[in-house]
């Protein structure tokens, strides 16, 4: 689904991200972890069209991504969270999802003017049900920048899969959750992958990565230094020193 | 009486000016280039009337159109450059077009007398409204159709899908290009709309001052344009709309009456206001905005 083939990112003398081959299939959840400062948010960016590759390509349902720009992206299938989440804070829950409408069937089956200045039945109902998936529908009329930190972070979420996208990528999800969030998390990729989204996870967490995620590619300093399932990377002596230190018993502590 | 009701044109008109700067803001670009755009209005509608001797209502709406293409053509290149960048680039469009008509000399006899754009003597005979015989009355009627008009569509695109996308545009960019939205053609949109906005109001002030020339056109006409909504907050077209009767009736017109003394307390109320409601005429949209606006948001392009 998405193939990632000498990707390389170079700014000035540092590569942020160099020579990376990674290939996500359809309907997996793939995890991206290494140590800070090694290269992930670069390749989310990198993915989605923020960025532009010094070298390699994004191929994503064999349509080259390279120099696309990420609306276009999106509208492709690709869409994203960002590790410090980013709403519109003036604008209500309710709105945060509206602008969102950008999956192709929403243009598509939209006159201009309905789809600009309009809101079909259709367009409320998808809202209605993307409320529903975030546990929102008694917060669509509050200004996004008044929700709690939790609610923010799934109104992203829902926001995101207002596209109906094909791949998510989520950039630390869990990043200043408690346990019981973190728990709750997990349920919740699971339920997007089941409804038909292929996950791309970045994450720090050790907890939710090894738990929700069926294989895994490790950076560091913006190569890859490993991949295969959660235990197999657990065992690598190479990951163990680079990421989760030298003492490899506790692989559990984030 | 007249007097009363060249001001309350004027108010209008100033409004126009201030609404084609808030379509701009609300997707965050702060242009200071709107004089320019009221400029080849104000030209382009009093050549239609005089030269091509059309009435003003088509003359009106093909000037907004003229203005409207090139905020759509300079919308291009100025929207790639953001906060202060923009600001410089769009003075710097403002005055070519305002040098431009320093320039312009396009006369021609109509009706016995040489008529025409004349340069540095500026553009004198825009006497469509004397000659057609309409009372002071007539004028600022149509003057607030154009007005109330504008405005109420304003107000209804702010509620609709379009405004909110405007909005999450302005207050996010990088949000926005990542839930789909076309950030380049968001932006030359509300730039277009603005230059349609701005010829109009410039169409109507041309034929309400009967005479223009490179000098109303100057960068302190593009502060204004952007001072109304900011004054007024970026929460609804209202707010411009009660900038533009606080700053044009009150501060400007209503202190006439201190001759020479009228700037120096114009600069005291300010300095006042500012001191007793340092955040009072700002909402807090229009604060987050200018921080957006000249790059202090602390927001940074990455999360890398």
């Amino acid at each position: 689904m998405l193939e990632l083939r000498g990707l390389s990112k170079h700014f000035g003398g540092v590569k942020a991200v160099d020579e990376l081959d990674i290939t996500v299939r359809e309907g997996e959840i793939f995890g991206l972890i290494g140590p800070n400062g090694s290269g992930k948010s670069t390749t989310i960016n990198l993915i989605c069209g923020v960025y532009k590759e010094t070298a390699g390509t994004v191929t994503f349902r064999g349509t080259l991504m390279s120099g696309k720009p990420p609306h276009q992206r999106l509208r492709a299938g690709i869409a994203r969270t960002f590790q410090n989440i980013r709403l519109f804070p003036d604008l209500t829950v309710w709105q945060n999802l509206w602008v969102a409408q950008n999956s192709p069937q929403d243009i598509s089956s939209q006159s201009f003017l309905t789809r600009w200045f309009g809101a079909n039945r259709r367009t409320r109902k998808e809202i209605a049900e993307l409320l529903e998936f975030a546990d929102l529908e008694h917060k669509r009329n509050e200004l996004a920048s008044n929700l709690a930190f939790g609610e923010q972070r799934r109104l992203e979420f829902a926001r995101a899969a207002a596209a109906r996208p094909k791949l998510l990528l989520l950039d630390e999800p869990a990043a200043g959750m408690n346990r019981q969030e973190v728990g709750d998390l997990s349920e919740r990729i699971r339920r997007m992958r089941d409804s038909g989204m292929t996950i791309l996870l970045v994450e720090h967490v050790m907890e939710l990565v090894m738990d929700v995620t069926e294989q895994i590619a490790v950076l560091n300093f913006g190569q890859k230094i490993a991949s295969g399932t959660p235990s197999e990377v657990q065992r690598n002596t190479a990951v163990q020193e680079a990421y989760l230190g030298t003492s490899a018993s506790d692989t559990s502590g984030g | 009486m007249s007097y009363y009701l060249g001001l309350v044109q004027l108010i209008g008109i100033h409004t126009l000016l201030g609404l084609s700067a808030y379509v701009l803001m609300l997707t965050g670009q702060l242009s200071l280039g709107q004089a320019g755009f009221f400029a080849i209005g104000a030209y382009s509608a009093g050549i239609l009337t005089v030269i091509f001797e059309l009435p003003i209502f088509p003359a009106l709406l093909v000037a907004a159109v003229i203005a409207a293409f090139f905020a759509f053509v300079v919308g291009f290149p100025a929207l790639r450059v953001k906060g202060l960048m923009l600001v410089v680039a769009t003075i710097a469009f403002g005055e070519s077009v305002r040098l431009f008509f320093f320039n312009l000399s396009w006369r021609v006899p109509r009706g016995g007398i040489e008529v025409g754009p004349d340069s540095t003597n500026g553009f004198r005979e825009i006497r469509y409204f004397v000659a057609n015989g309409w009372s002071a009355w007539e004028i600022t009627i149509f003057v607030w159709v154009f007005v109330i008009l504008i405005m109420a569509v304003l107000w209804w695109m702010d509620r609709s899908r379009a405004g909110a996308v405007l909005r999450a545009v302005g207050e996010d960019e990088l949000a926005a290009q990542s839930v789909g939205i076309n950030l380049t053609a968001v932006k030359v949109a509300a730039m277009t709309a603005g230059g349609f906005i701005a010829g109009i109001g410039g169409g109507l002030y041309a034929h309400t001052a009967t005479y223009v020339d490179h000098l109303t056109f100057t960068v302190l006409l593009a502060t204004f344009a952007i001072s109304y909504p900011i004054l007024g907050g970026l929460t609804s077209v209202f707010g411009t709309l009660i900038a533009v009767i606080f700053i044009q009736g009150i501060l400007v017109e209503g202190l006439r009456f201190l001759g020479d003394w009228r700037n120096i307390v114009f600069g005291l109320l300010i300095i006042v206001a500012m001191n007793v409601k340092p955040f009072g005429l700002f909402d807090a949209r229009t604060t987050r905005f200018l921080k957006r606006a000249v790059g202090l948001g602390g927001r940074g392009k990455s999360d890398a």
